[in-house]
């Protein structure tokens, strides 16, 4: 679809007569892109690694260290994208080369590697991290050298940097939307939020919490534990104690798998659904590690699950497992992650430029068709307009659909009233 | 905050909590045995002590996979089989790491501590090419998962119960050994007097490899039991760590009495204090308790008194 845009802008300006002239030049234009690129001087004026041939990116995610757990799947959807865009001829009439960097779960690391990229390789994008931390280390390095990141993780928020776009979701759509369900469907009246003790789950629970009190209803229990924090036998017995209605959990990392198992062998059947276990830290890829069976019956709130039956994703999925390996399973935000060369892709052939500036102008408003989620659109603000799906987890460690909602859900990093 | 429930109600919780907190003290034993068998005899600082447990957890993995492959009909008992060759295995590399590596190192204390860290990388990033920088699952038979009803109210997870029996098989194992074996005997007049015991025959080399692999082999089946209750991946290991540390130095170093009390005061403390404050807050909490202790206490709670 990205090969037609062209014609289909050229199609959109024949309907104004008066200006027929510059139809015919756009027309010319584009007569002459289709069988050669445009000249690297008119689309790079400042400096950046692109040539007549070809443009260079950069990948940059841990590999080794304690995030390539999380991190792998992202690396993986990134160079399934820039294949694909490979195959179509590339962007701009120009193949698209990567040079990875690995953060090596280091923040300092993550920071020199993007001046590396940014400055010495003069890349013209880059798609990469995945924790916060990383994120906000890398930041004032993109400001400075006027970078563009594509960032991938679902977090939260409290952030708009004209130099990133944020492909996953922001807290709140994430949260709300969860929240809604269960009251709505499992008419759940009282929460107990529980997280790994850093920013993401803080903030995010500190959104629920606001939420679930505008709605007239009770928290029972707010808890946090530090991250790798493998007991959890004494938080199961004070949840079994406050009796809420839904376990709102956000733990992380090894953290997770631990909880899960220990919350099986405690004796809560999750499919029994007392409590009912909400979570928005778990995707396909942490089932992995817990075991599907440990975490059947828990719901999920996320934009993104495998199992989701449209065209779109069932090509992507079967590209994906074709080029890693049947076995491999995708979450949330290896979804996310390949949508962000798919977005640079669509952002620079609407400037018509690999210019930063001009791509952060064109930014707003691109709307991608292809997406394995469905439509998304990025908002003025950097982030995508998505949906937010429940999904229910099965003993084969893949989620039922069980609720989308039925609009897009607007990004809102700053929301009002939840601070 | 109990002012809403029957008493009943608390009665039970209190019982499950009190189960909670001796199941914590079974895995911090389990996890700094092996450490303060190789620290308090040999004075060596593990610091891959956590890479030889999930060696183990992944030998548990290795077990199951292959298990469920090709004798389904075992599946039930095949955790017995994978924590004996968990023990095997880490017991046969503790033995090579000891022969290569620290046997060069016996008297310089910060630089074993130093190459063990490095040995801990270097394992790390050997799991995470072979098996992968993501968690595997590791499947349990159904009869080790689930929860044993007591009453109506107090449920005992059957992993915990497992891993308190497996402790006290192992600690009572570790303890015959080290006073009724000739092994342990020559354990411990090397670690009295190394000079002295040299001169009266012992083979003291021989002595340092047994205690070294005998100390990561215990390592290798707390990481086993662990897949029951953690997760099994290149890095878990850091997860362990600081606490197995905390028990050992906190107990004494050379003390297997000292490990024992330090695993259940902290564990005890800890268990309760995050039933009824904060998780993190628990964690500092228990920190500060220790650190003050030891400010007043150096050698830890228990120490040999014997002449140097």
């Amino acid at each position: 679809m990205q090969c037609k845009k062209p014609h289909s802008y050229k199609g959109s300006m024949r309907r104004r007569p008066q200006i027929g002239l510059i139809v015919l030049i756009v027309a010319m234009v584009c007569s002459v892109s289709s069988f050669a690129a445009p000249p690297t001087k008119d689309v790079n004026t400042t400096g950046l690694a692109v040539d007549d041939k070809t443009v260079k990116v950069g990948i940059l995610h841990s590999v080794t260290g304690t995030m390539a757990i999380s991190e792998t799947g992202s690396v993986q959807a990134e160079k399934l994208a820039i294949e694909q865009i490979n195959d179509m001829g590339g962007v701009l009439g120009r193949k698209i080369e990567f040079i990875q960097e690995d953060g090596a779960s280091d923040w300092p690391t993550f920071a020199e590697k993007s001046k590396k990229l940014l400055v010495s390789d003069k890349v013209a994008a880059v798609f990469g991290c995945w924790t916060s931390a990383s994120r906000k280390a890398v930041l004032p390095v993109f400001e400075q050298y006027n970078g563009m990141l594509y960032y991938p993780t679902f977090y939260e928020g409290l952030e708009q940097s004209p130099n990133v776009i944020y492909t996953g979701q922001e807290a709140t759509q994430q949260i709300i939307a969860g929240i809604d369900w269960v009251v709505k469907n499992k008419g759940a009246k009282k929460f107990f939020l529980l997280g790994s003790d850093y920013i993401w789950p803080r903030t995010s629970n500190k959104i629920a919490r606001k939420h679930i009190e505008k709605l007239g209803l009770k928290v029972v229990g707010e808890e946090y534990y530090p991250l790798g924090h493998t007991q959890f036998n004494s938080v199961i017995n004070k949840i079994k104690l406050k009796k809420p209605d839904v376990l709102y959990a956000i733990v992380v990392g090894g953290s997770n798998v631990a909880f899960y198992k220990q919350l099986k062998a405690a004796g809560i059947d999750m499919t029994k659904e007392k409590p009912l276990v909400l979570t928005i830290s778990v995707t396909e890829d942490e089932i992995l590690g817990i075991g599907g069976e440990n975490i059947v019956g828990a719901y999920a709130a996320m934009k993104y699950f495998q199992s989701l039956t449209n065209d779109n994703n069932k090509a992507f999925v079967e590209a994906f497992k074709k080029r890693w390996g049947k076995d491999i399973v995708i979450g949330d935000v290896t979804q996310a992650a390949y949508l962000g060369p798919w977005l640079w892709k669509a952002a620079v052939e609407k400037a018509g430029s690999f210019d930063i500036d001009k791509i952060r102008t064109a930014s707003p408003g691109i709307e991608l068709k292809t997406a394995p989620e469905g439509y998304v659109r990025i908002h003025p603000n950097h982030h995508l307009w998505s949906k937010t799906r429940i999904g229910h987890a099965k003993s084969d460690g893949q989620y039922k659909i069980v609720y989308e909602t039925a609009e897009l859900i607007e990004p809102d990093p700053f929301p009002k009233g939840y601070q | 905050m109990f002012a809403d429930y029957t008493l009943n109600e608390l009665t039970s919780i209190f019982a499950m909590q009190g189960f909670a907190g001796l199941i914590l003290f079974s895995i911090f034993v389990l996890m700094a045995l092996g450490l303060a068998i190789i620290f308090g005899q040999m004075g060596v600082i593990n610091m891959a002590h956590g890479e030889f447990m999930i060696l183990g957890a992944y030998i548990t993995y290795l077990s199951s996979t292959v298990v469920s492959e090709y004798l389904p009909g075992l599946f039930n008992v095949y955790f017995f089989i994978a924590m004996i060759l968990a023990f095997v295995v880490t017991f046969a590399l503790g033995a090579l790491v000891e022969w290569a590596m620290i046997r060069h190192l016996y008297r310089r204390p910060l630089d074993t501590l130093l190459a063990t860290w490095g040995l801990s990388l270097i394992l790390q990033q050997l799991y995470r090419t072979v098996f992968g920088a993501r968690e595997v699952g590791v499947s349990l038979p159904d009869w080790m998962m689930g929860s044993y009803a007591i009453t109506d109210m107090i449920e005992v997870p059957i992993n915990g119960i497992f891993v308190m029996v497996l402790t006290l098989i192992i600690t009572l194992a570790v303890y015959l050994m080290m006073q009724k074996s000739s092994l342990g005997k020559q354990t411990r007049a090397v670690v009295q007097n190394r000079q002295m015991a040299g001169a009266v025959g012992i083979d003291t080399e021989k002595v340092d490899r047994y205690t070294f692999g005998i100390g990561c082999g215990i390592a290798g089946v707390a990481g086993s039991a662990f897949t029951m209750i953690g997760s099994t991946g290149p890095t878990a290991g850091q997860l362990y760590i600081v606490d197995t540390f905390l028990v050992v130095v906190f107990g004494g170093a050379s003390s297997l009495i000292g490990t024992v009390a330090s695993a259940f005061t902290i564990s005890q403390a800890q268990s309760t204090m995050e039933f009824f404050l904060s998780g993190s807050m628990a964690k500092v909490l228990t920190l500060l308790t220790v650190v003050g202790i030891l400010m007043l206490r150096p050698q830890g709670l228990f120490s040999l008194k014997i002449r140097r």
